[in-house]
């Protein structure tokens, strides 16, 4: 959505209008000072975690290839890098190969089946059917099939990762105000201009729901497909780096390998959050502070 | 700046706009909503189906709107031989909830009309800024429906409504949902409006008061089934305002409309 650049107007736009209703409270921001507690607590919880497994670790003199320290695992991070930086790019490639996959063909089948009852009756089994089989069970047959491993991957990750998109924008598409609709066929609106116009921007909160899940099932997805497909070698990914760190006891290797990922899983729950936040801050119920 | 007049030029005051004969109409569960309804609504007529709920006046005023077909009867419109049905632009229609959209603002929303027939932002903005004019939210153009009070987002409805220029504004019981003051307020501003630019209004309200404040024609509707059972000529010189609201002859009307109105209440048996 832009905002429309009201020219001269906007000159006179105020809030404090004289008018006999007055409009609602504008968008109340936050204090200062609960803005810096939301950043300050959350770090002194982590900063009290660490300082918790340092001391386990030195206190009861837990061997390396048991429980790492995390100074150790520090040390592992900066020196593993460059294998592990590799496995992390090869996993983000397939993460987000299949995200934006999955937004595109589930937005796509979401309008299709929407569109008409008979092709959801016909389609929408199968959708549930992709869903409920476990990727693990139908990632050996998708190895056979795909023509590389790569895709392979790719194929198992945008399975999991489309469905939350094309559940959630599927009943955001139906969840159109009726009245809406009456207006828009009354004014002569298309088929076309309807989508575009009211139902793709009702649908967006639920879409962006959808999205947030489909981020962190991207990557779980291209983690366990890794695993399920056992592939191995320099093009390898985190999960691979995670099992050859197993089978060799490089305990601090893998401590590194599982913070890079749960590391990157936050940031794509980050940013999908805030793509969702700014996209609706301005209208929809869910960004907007409560006050009472 | 130039006057939003709905009625063309051509049509002289009275002149019919639309015809309702005989319309009929049957839900498909077997439920009639509106049975054997003849009306005709002339131009610069401020008409209110008043009746209880189940009247069928609402499903009248979605028929005028081409929102569903009469199972019988027909709608006919004199002047405009191409069309059947209120085709666009003929036709404002106002909810009885504001139906905005939550994610445009106040400027958008009321470009709508126009913009769904292909007019540019740039080429529809002094209409649109005309008719927040109207109702009075001209400086309120960036705001989103949420910041808006109840009766503002009403406004807006209202102004999207004007925005096409409609031969006539139909109105589905617009103000049912505010507060006692709000509403006043509205009802006052639509007929200064009214009386300004000599619209056809067809206005669907329960309200006795409201109907006869605004009116210039009461059509008085009972349900079970919904059918026509009474029209009262509201007489009364404009401008209208709480000289009239307090005058005798305001009160002798809506005694006069309760009582049609009580009679058919009593001929449906329950409520």
């Amino acid at each position: 959505m832009t905002s429309i650049d009201q020219g001269p107007a906007a000159a006179e736009t105020s809030p404090a209008a004289a008018h006999e209703d007055t409009p609602a409270a504008p968008i109340p921001t936050m204090p200062v000072s609960e803005r810096i507690l939301r950043i300050l607590i959350p770090l002194v919880m982590l900063a009290m975690l660490i300082g918790l497994w340092a001391w386990y670790v030195a206190a009861y003199n837990i061997p390396k290839y048991i429980l790492p320290g995390p100074d150790l695992v520090a040390q592992s991070l900066v020196k593993d890098w460059p294998i592990l930086g590799m496995a992390l790019l090869v996993t983000l490639k397939i993460t987000f190969a299949a995200l934006a996959i999955a937004l595109v063909g589930g937005v796509a089948l979401a309008i299709l089946l929407t569109s008409s009852k008979w092709i959801e009756l016909a389609l929408s089994p199968y959708m549930v059917i992709l869903q409920v089989t476990p990727v693990v069970a139908i990632a050996p047959l998708i190895l056979i099939y795909a023509p590389s491993t790569q895709s392979a991957l790719l194929i198992c990750a945008w399975i999991v990762a489309f469905f939350p998109v094309l559940s959630n924008t599927t009943q955001g598409l139906k969840s159109t105000d009726h009245n809406l609709l009456n207006l828009f066929e009354l004014y002569g609106a298309s088929r076309w201009q309807t989508m575009i116009h009211l139902k793709l921007p009702a649908a967006l909160p639920y879409f962006l729901a959808g999205l947030r899940i489909a981020g962190g099932l991207a990557l779980i997805a291209a983690v366990v497909a890794e695993f399920a497909a056992g592939s191995a070698g320099a093009g390898s990914g985190l999960a691979f780096r995670l099992l050859e760190s197993q089978y060799r006891l490089n305990i601090p290797r893998l401590f590194a390998a599982l913070i890079l990922l749960c590391a990157t899983g936050v940031v794509i729950y980050g940013a999908t959050s805030l793509i969702s936040h700014l996209l609706l801050r301005r209208w929809h119920e869910s960004a907007i502070r409560r006050e009472n | 700046m130039s006057l939003a007049t709905s009625s063309p030029p051509s049509a002289a005051p009275g002149r019919p706009i639309v015809r309702l004969e005989h319309i009929s109409k049957t839900f498909s569960n077997g439920t009639i909503a509106l049975k054997d309804m003849s009306l005709t609504i002339r131009a610069g007529e401020f008409i209110s189906l008043l009746g209880p709920s189940g009247c069928g006046k609402s499903t009248a005023l979605r028929m005028l709107a081409g929102l569903g077909e009469p199972s019988s009867g027909s709608i006919v419109w004199p002047d405009d031989k191409a069309a059947s049905k209120g085709s666009e632009g003929e036709i404002g229609f106002v909810f009885q909830e504001p139906t905005l959209m939550p994610w445009a603002t106040v400027f958008k929303n009321v470009w709508l009309p126009l913009r769904l027939k292909g007019i540019s932002k740039e080429a529809a903005r002094p209409r649109v800024m005309e008719a927040l004019e109207m109702v009075g939210l001209d400086k309120f153009v960036d705001s989103y429906p949420r910041e808006l009070s109840g009766g503002m987002k009403m406004r807006v409805s209202i102004a999207r409504a004007l925005v096409t220029r409609p031969r006539i504004l139909l109105m589905d019981e617009p103000f049912a949902a505010l507060d006692e003051i709000t509403r006043q307020k509205l009802n006052d501003d639509l007929l200064r409006l009214w009386e300004q630019f000599g619209w056809t209004i067809v206005f669907v309200t329960h309200s006795v008061f409201e109907s006869v404040y605004l009116s210039s024609r009461i059509v008085v509707m009972a349900a079970r089934p919904g059918r026509v059972i009474d029209e009262i000529d509201v007489d009364a010189p404009h401008p209208r305002g709480i000289g009239f609201r307090t005058s005798q002859a305001y009160g002798e009307y809506c005694r006069r409309t309760s009582e049609s109105l009580l009679s058919a209440i009593g001929a449906a048996d329950h409520l």
